[in-house]
């Protein structure tokens, strides 16, 4: 029987690595969510907790596929304090996916935002020549680089890390390196995940300079299925319009980058 | 052979609609930007979420479930950014038939709300009489009737703008529920609101939904909804709002020839997104055409000649 998949679907989570000390993958065997597209995500149960939203991340081991969580608040942290065994519901996937260029690709990603740019890479062509930008505050918090190298092993490419403090990498925000770097190169496609305000910054440069750009949303969800109206943003619906949408869609909304809607709906500034 | 000139246009007492189709309360309904869509794309009109007093959060997820074999499950518990933020959003709204959803435990918690509409263009309230899942509010008012009247009479009282009462399946029986509004001077009636229910997990063997109780909506819930306008429209003279399960023209038919004047939709836009109006208006018109009816109202109520 096809599976109902707004229907929860019960996993044991197999494995658990520790990425930063806030930042966890928990991995887990599943027939759908090893296939799902970069951007999609699932709605993640946590018993006795909550329910969130989650970018499904990919895992190397045939048949499994993964969530990476940063400890934040009460639910968060209640899915990151999972243990090997312990049982976690999924439902999905939902959304839409990106819109995969080729050529010269620039990928930029701020945290557990780098979780659908990883699945990406999974989806990028041999001959793709890609850039990825990881951006994070500070070195303990960078992650996914080693990862990343893996996936683009054979891939013209180049990762660049930056943080704010300059303890690793590059000193500085990540979005002064995509500046610098569509100043250089013209790319055929870009694509970001991550806070809000960076992702911001990075379709407002890419758009400034005519390229295609893409960006993958978050925000508040009860529903994931276009129902509760949580994820609203001017007249877009992120679980179902999105999680993607254009540069230039984004732009011409008014609440993109400038506004979140809290529990009770209300519009709070970044 | 003439040919037959179809309008889907209906009055609902003293609401006028271009469609029949509206979109239930509780469903996508926060901001204005998504009600000009669904209007767009061919929604008659929006009935808001619940908006209590203040703010609310509403439970932690999970809120929303999908039942195996058809329907959704809900305990939302009412989020909504409270009336008077509302307001202030609505009285940017120049053309879109927007019906305000109330939902309190005492009149002078409806007299407040629904003065501070007083600036903006609505083409109705609709009193939450009958949400299953939230203590002191919705059902828990429906259920008593000298409560229902005070409430109604005093909203009447406080407005001009036509008022719907929302009734559900509480522990009190309805058609008293309505009697009691319709006595109190309500203009129409929404039947039925979600029915109180709940699921288990087997595999961890606990409740899904936090708040353990919630609402069964859509396809299952269809038959009763459908019963009960058919015996509202049979006891009662009163413009009503059939909702429950619609997810289909025929659904809708179901519902005007059942009694209803209109109709609400939910669940159907989880599972069929918001192309689900136009479907419906498209296959209605069809319908209406094949049938030789030129109006909705002539098709109202026809089942119960038999």
């Amino acid at each position: 029987m096809q599976r109902n998949t707004n229907h929860t679907t019960i996993c044991k989570i197999e494995k658990v690595i520790d990425e930063t000390p806030t930042v966890r993958t928990l991995v887990y065997s599943d027939k759908i969510m090893p296939t799902v597209l970069p951007g999609q995500f699932a709605m993640v149960w946590i018993p006795g907790i909550n329910e969130l939203p989650m970018s499904v991340m990919i895992s190397l081991e045939e048949g499994k596929a993964a969530f990476t969580v940063r400890k934040h608040g009460p639910s968060s942290t209640g899915l990151f304090n999972i243990k090997e065994g312990d049982q976690i519901g999924i439902r999905g996937p939902y959304g839409n996916s990106f819109d995969l260029k080729s050529g010269k690709l620039l990928l930029v990603g701020g945290g557990t935002g780098l979780v659908p740019m990883m699945r990406l890479l999974k989806f990028v062509k041999p001959s793709d020549d890609v850039t990825l930008l990881i951006g994070a505050k500070t070195k303990d918090e960078v992650f996914f680089e080693d990862f990343a190298s893996k996936l683009l092993k054979n891939n013209t490419h180049k990762i660049i890390v930056s943080t704010d403090d300059g303890t690793y990498g590059e000193k500085g925000f990540v979005t002064d390196m995509v500046k610098k770097l569509t100043d250089q190169t013209h790319f055929d496609g870009v694509y970001t995940c991550g806070p809000e305000i960076m992702m911001y910054k990075t379709v407002q440069i890419a758009h400034s300079k005519g390229l295609f750009v893409q960006a993958s949303l978050e925000r508040m969800m009860k529903c994931g299925v276009g129902i509760c109206g949580s994820c609203c943003m001017g007249e877009d619906l992120v679980c179902k319009d999105g999680t993607v949408f254009d540069g230039d869609h984004l732009l011409s909304n008014k609440e993109f980058g400038h506004f979140y809607r809290n529990k009770a709906g209300i519009l709070e500034k970044y | 052979m003439t040919k037959v000139e179809a309008s889907l246009a209906t009055s609902i007492g003293p609401i006028n609609l271009e469609r029949p189709v509206m979109l239930a309360s509780g469903i996508l309904g926060i901001s204005l930007d998504v009600f000009k869509r669904l209007h767009r794309s061919g929604a008659g009109a929006i009935v808001t979420k619940s908006l209590s007093k203040e703010p609310w959060e509403g439970y932690p997820n999970p809120t929303i479930f999908s039942v195996n074999g058809g329907g959704w499950l809900n305990a939302v518990g009412l989020s909504n950014p409270g009336a008077s933020y509302f307001a202030k959003m609505l009285e940017e709204n120049n053309d879109v038939p927007i019906i305000v959803s109330l939902v309190g435990s005492v009149p002078e918690d409806f007299e407040f709300m629904v003065k501070e509409f007083d600036n903006c263009k609505i083409a109705g309230f609709e009193l939450n009489l009958s949400c299953p899942h939230v203590a002191k509010v919705g059902l828990e008012v429906g259920d008593d009737p000298e409560l229902v009247k005070k409430i109604v009479t005093a909203v009447k009282k406080s407005t001009n703008v036509p008022v719907i009462a929302k009734i559900g399946l509480g522990t009190t029986h309805y058609l008293q529920t309505v009697g009691s509004a319709i006595d109190s001077g309500i203009d129409a009636i929404t039947a039925i609101n979600t029915v109180r229910a709940m699921a288990i997990d087997t595999e961890t063997q606990r409740p899904i939904l936090s708040n353990k109780f919630g609402g069964l909506s859509g396809t299952p819930i269809k038959p009763i909804a459908l019963r009960c306008v058919y015996e509202i429209s049979s006891k009662y003279d009163i413009p009503i709002i059939g909702c429950g399960g619609i997810s289909t023209w025929e659904d809708a038919v179901e519902f005007f020839l059942a009694g209803a004047s209109a109709v609400q939709l939910g669940s159907a836009v989880g599972d069929r997104w918001i192309d689900v109006f136009n479907e419906i208006n498209d296959g209605m018109l069809h319908y209406m055409k094949k049938k030789g009816i030129t109006k909705i109202e002539e098709m109202v109520g026809i089942a119960k000649k038999y």
